[in-house]
């Protein structure tokens, strides 16, 4: 399966020279970016593992580009997206997400129902890569 | 002289002698305080602007005071028991008429109101003053409220949404694109079973939300327990096939509260992100959900069912922006609110006075934009606004120009109609979005170049080559009937 987690998960997998175009969308209006990283895909899964702090002070596409890829070199079978964040008041949250690389094989998720009362169902998300302690999923890549 | 016309005979700024202002009868509502050129509005005021079209005879002064008089305190004639109060602070006061630039007998009356006057955090009593008897008042032969400046005193009195657009994001995990969403159809007929199909497979296709019709509630054909139950299903399923966080406006509007509260539980209790209500269930109503949706962590979507009842001519009702604000500081966290290129109603430059009024902190006076006061409005979060209703992937670059990010953009005919099916729909929505914004974020002049983005989209996505083939020429330009007075043309796209 493909997870389509992010902002560009249905058009082919962004170029280095694509993805420092919308770094630099984001560094143009003022947004710090960030990379993170995981290997547990839950879409619940909130806090992927930070690749560094904020790049607040990095006013370099390039420069950050090459943090995506120091990333992609050290975790080369997990997700990495790349974040921006806005500030502003009023906002204060990401203002842009997308997924830049994938582990080779996307498992995808088992749909778990316990079947309750009156008709009604529980239904739990289960990556099955989540059946292995973390540093053994995706072909055992750390 | 004892019917309003009398009062509508006497002279807008007569010389009535101040020991007069009591005696028994009928005397003009100018001369009785609701008209007072010299006063300066407080902060802490309310000021409305009413389109006023007096009958023939009546001066636009008297017209106007009789508005501030019909909308706060006065009757049609004089009582004596005004006088055990303070009445100067609860007189509304009329204090400004503009003549409306090529439109004849028509007026922009301004009227100011104390704070005092509405119950805290209450949109039924302020709308009950301000839209109440007023509206029927005979000397007038029409009456449109086209805009309120709401002190943030009074703001702040109001839960405001739910959740917010902000809020939202953060739930749902996607940002930096506009959410898209569909409406099941047909809307009516399909079984619970057939129902839920339709779910699963515009969420699995791409999209973010499916949703109920507003017109779908509990009728014989499908129960609401049913429908959500289904619901449920294609909800969970489409996660499953995605990764991706989905939900289903499970459209809650019943007869009574206590119906909506149950099905709201219910919705809650399967696990849903989004409930709905519509408009018709009434401004108290709204306000109870928007309490029950924060207090159960919901997200609240309003369908906005009746509102061109009165919203819509722009001679008499109420202007939509007004009613964009009542609701944000009701507290839902979606509103549908035009989109600009579809089949319903909506002028460019009013469309984008709403959704300002709906999303912005500050909103600056703009009569372009048909905003006729700055608006503060704290840090009141603000409302998704939702774009539904002839839209379809081929103009995703107007409508990413017109609507921006903050925004659902709804595909209901553009994803269910699709030739390959409800999923290959909702995928070519979603692959012609992402590439929109990928060009737009890639500093390219998307609006100029959106058809050729398409078609580079089009080459990795057989989906959006179909709908291209499919809906790529489909327009719907019409004249607005609403526009902003200053345009003189009205502006089609």
């Amino acid at each position: 399966m493909h997870i389509t987690q992010g902002t560009f998960s249905y058009l082919p997998e962004l170029t280095d020279d694509e993805i420092r175009k919308q770094i630099q969308y984001a560094l143009d209006n003022g947004w710090p970016c960030s990379v993170e990283f995981t290997d547990d895909p839950h879409p619940r899964n909130v806090y992927w593992e930070m690749w560094g702090l904020p790049m607040f002070d990095l006013e370099d596409a390039a420069g950050v580009l090459a943090e995506v890829n120091a990333c992609r070199k050290a975790k080369p079978e997990h997700y990495i997206r790349l974040n921006a964040y806005n500030a502003s008041y009023g906002k204060q949250t990401t203002a842009l997400s997308f997924i830049v690389q994938r582990p080779s094989e996307e498992p995808g998720f088992r749909l778990d129902r316990q079947e309750w009362h009156d008709r009604t169902i529980r239904y739990t998300l289960h990556p099955y890569v989540a059946d292995q302690p973390h540093g053994e999923r995706y072909n055992g890549h750390k | 002289m004892t019917d309003t016309k009398a009062k509508a005979d006497g002279k807008a700024n007569g010389s009535r002698k101040k020991s007069d202002r009591w005696s028994a009868g009928v005397i003009p509502y100018a001369e009785m305080g609701y008209w007072m050129p010299d006063y300066q509005p407080k902060d802490t005021d309310t000021i409305c602007a009413f389109r006023i079209t007096p009958q023939p005879g009546v001066p636009p002064e008297e017209a106007a005071a009789a508005v501030a008089g019909e909308s706060s305190t006065a009757t049609w004639t004089v009582v004596w028991t005004d006088r055990l109060t303070n009445y100067e602070t609860y007189q509304a006061k009329a204090f400004k008429v503009e003549q409306v630039p090529n439109a004849e007998n028509q007026y922009i009356a301004y009227i100011a109101y104390a704070i005092d006057l509405f119950e805290e955090g209450s949109i039924a009593n302020m709308t009950s003053s301000i839209i109440g008897n007023v509206f029927g008042f005979k000397a007038l032969k029409a009456l449109r409220l086209e805009d309120m400046r709401i002190p943030l005193h009074y703001i702040k009195t109001f839960q405001g949404p739910a959740h917010g657009i902000i809020m939202e994001r953060e739930h749902l995990n996607k940002y930096g694109r506009p959410l898209l969403g569909a409406t099941t159809k047909p809307k009516l007929g399909l079984s619970a079973r057939n129902y839920g199909r339709v779910v699963y497979e515009a969420l699995r296709g791409g999209l973010d939300f499916t949703k109920d019709d507003e017109n779908i509630n509990s009728q014989p054909f499908m129960r609401w327990r049913d429908r959500y139950l289904y619901s449920m299903e294609g909800v969970n399923r489409a996660m499953e096939a995605t990764g991706e966080i989905k939900g289903h406006y499970l459209n809650v509007t019943a007869a009574t509260m206590e119906d909506m509260y149950e099905r709201a539980q219910f919705a809650k209790e399967v696990g849903s992100v989004i409930i709905m209500i519509d408009l018709t269930i009434g401004f108290t109503a709204i306000q109870s959900m928007a309490k029950w949706a924060r207090a159960n962590s919901m997200i609240l979507h309003l369908h906005r069912a009746e509102y061109a009842t009165y919203a819509r001519q722009k001679n008499h009702g109420v202007n939509f922006r007004v009613l964009a604000k009542w609701m944000r500081l009701a507290g839902v966290d979606h509103i549908h609110s035009g989109t600009v290129v579809g089949k319903l109603e909506g002028d460019p430059n009013m469309i984008r006075g709403y959704y300002d009024t709906l999303r912005l902190m500050k909103v600056e006076k703009n009569p372009r934009l048909g905003i006729y006061f700055d608006q503060d409005w704290g840090s009141m979060p603000g409302v998704m606004p939702v774009a539904s209703g002839g839209i379809h992937a081929g103009q995703m670059h107007d409508l990413l120009h017109y609507l921006g990010e903050d925004v659902v953009l709804q595909f209901g005919g553009g994803t269910i109609g699709h030739p390959m099916g409800i999923a290959a729909g909702a995928t070519a929505n979603r692959v012609a979005l992402e590439a929109m914004i990928k060009a737009r974020n890639e500093g390219r002049d998307y609006r100029k170049e959106g058809d050729d983005i398409l078609k580079a989209a089009a080459k990795h996505s057989r989906e959006l080559q179909v709908a291209l083939d499919t809906w790529g020429d489909i327009t719907f330009n019409y004249e607005s009937t609403d526009t902003p007075d200053v345009v003189e043309t009205p502006t089609s796209v």
